[in-house]
């Protein structure tokens, strides 16, 4: 079990869909969204588990779009 | 006891790990998707909050992508004529020699028009420090071709690619100001991944840091993507540039201070 649970947050409207957190994502929990924001971008989304809140896709990106949360458990 | 745990649980205030910085503005950027500068801005601003020095700060923004930097940062910031940044630089470091000043320019700023202000500035070793993003096109323009282009590159000026007889040679400009006794400290950098923008980060703290040194001139080579004027994704940008960028524009530091 993973020893840290995290999630992240995206400003939906703030997001372009350049999908660069896709790639520095270790676990591949980050998807692009089916729906567009107002401007017409698909948006980044985040996984119900397997986020570990290891903030690299919020240091690579270029909008500083996302906020990274992160819980540390013992076992 | 992980299962246990909501989202609502782990989205709260204390369990914040990562937050955009103070010392960016909320407006929204202008780049395209994908493009390197807002990540630079980023890292910059970061560092700027982490050295707590926000109020002491003046940033000269340059003619190019970057023109609007001064939406961006939450600073006192000055918009220099095409390429003249380093010498209105001087000019800021020169009257206040207390405040950490930097400039931000392109490759189109600072290795076209801009390059005999970029070398002399160097040269004389003013206590400033220049952030030079290089991504070898003129992106604002339309992705013509720019100094440092590479040899067969693809730009709207070039579509052949650069031919190096008729076009000349791609310019190493960090490479040559770092041969210049005014330099204290250059490197090179990308923020391509998680990695190097760590690196990157910790380079720009170094280039702020040593101004208090009163040694030289602090120059940061930024080696970034430009997905609009390459015609690819970001993500494919991002490819390119460690393939083809990276064995001509090698990462690194290229002048360390001999006093560490």
């Amino acid at each position: 079990m993973a020893k840290a649970v995290g999630d992240i947050v995206v400003d939906i409207e703030r997001c372009k869909g350049c999908e660069i957190c896709l790639e520095a994502c270790p676990q591949d929990v980050i998807t692009m969204s089916k729906k567009v924001n107002s401007k017409g971008y698909r948006y980044a989304t985040v996984a119900d588990e397997g986020c570990t809140g290891c903030a690299n896709c919020a240091i690579v990106c270029p909008d500083g779009v996302i906020t990274v949360y992160r819980v540390k458990k013992a076992g | 006891m992980a299962e246990q745990l909501t989202k609502e649980d782990i989205r709260k205030e204390a369990n914040i790990v990562y937050k955009k910085t103070e010392v960016l503005t909320d407006n929204v950027l202008h780049y395209c998707p994908g493009c390197g500068h807002g990540t630079i801005h980023r890292i910059i601003a970061e560092v700027i909050e982490e050295m707590d020095i926000q109020s002491e700060t003046i940033g000269i923004a340059p003619v190019g992508c970057s023109v609007l930097a001064y939406n961006y940062f939450d600073l006192d910031m000055h918009e220099a004529a095409h390429g003249r940044a380093p010498a209105v630089a001087t000019g800021i470091k020169r009257l206040l020699p207390n405040k950490y000043v930097f400039t931000y320019q392109g490759d189109g700023d600072l290795a076209a028009i801009g390059t005999a202000e970029t070398i002399h500035a160097c040269n004389r070793g003013e206590n400033i420090t220049i952030i030079f993003v290089n991504n070898g096109i003129y992106g604002m323009t339309g992705g013509q071709m720019a100094p440092t282009t590479l040899e067969g590159m693809k730009s709207s000026t070039t579509p052949y690619g650069r031919n190096i007889k008729q076009m000349g040679n791609p310019l190493k400009m960090t490479e040559l100001v770092a041969q210049l006794p005014g330099t204290y400290f250059v490197t090179r950098q990308a923020v391509h991944t998680p990695a190097y923008v760590r690196k990157a980060k910790k380079a720009i703290k170094k280039a702020i840091q040593y101004q208090e040194r009163e040694k030289g001139l602090s120059f940061v080579e930024v080696v970034s993507n430009c997905n609009s004027g390459w015609k690819m994704t970001p993500v494919q940008a991002n490819k390119w540039m460690e393939e083809n960028m990276f064995p001509f524009y090698p990462l690194g530091d290229i002048k360390v201070p001999e006093d560490k």
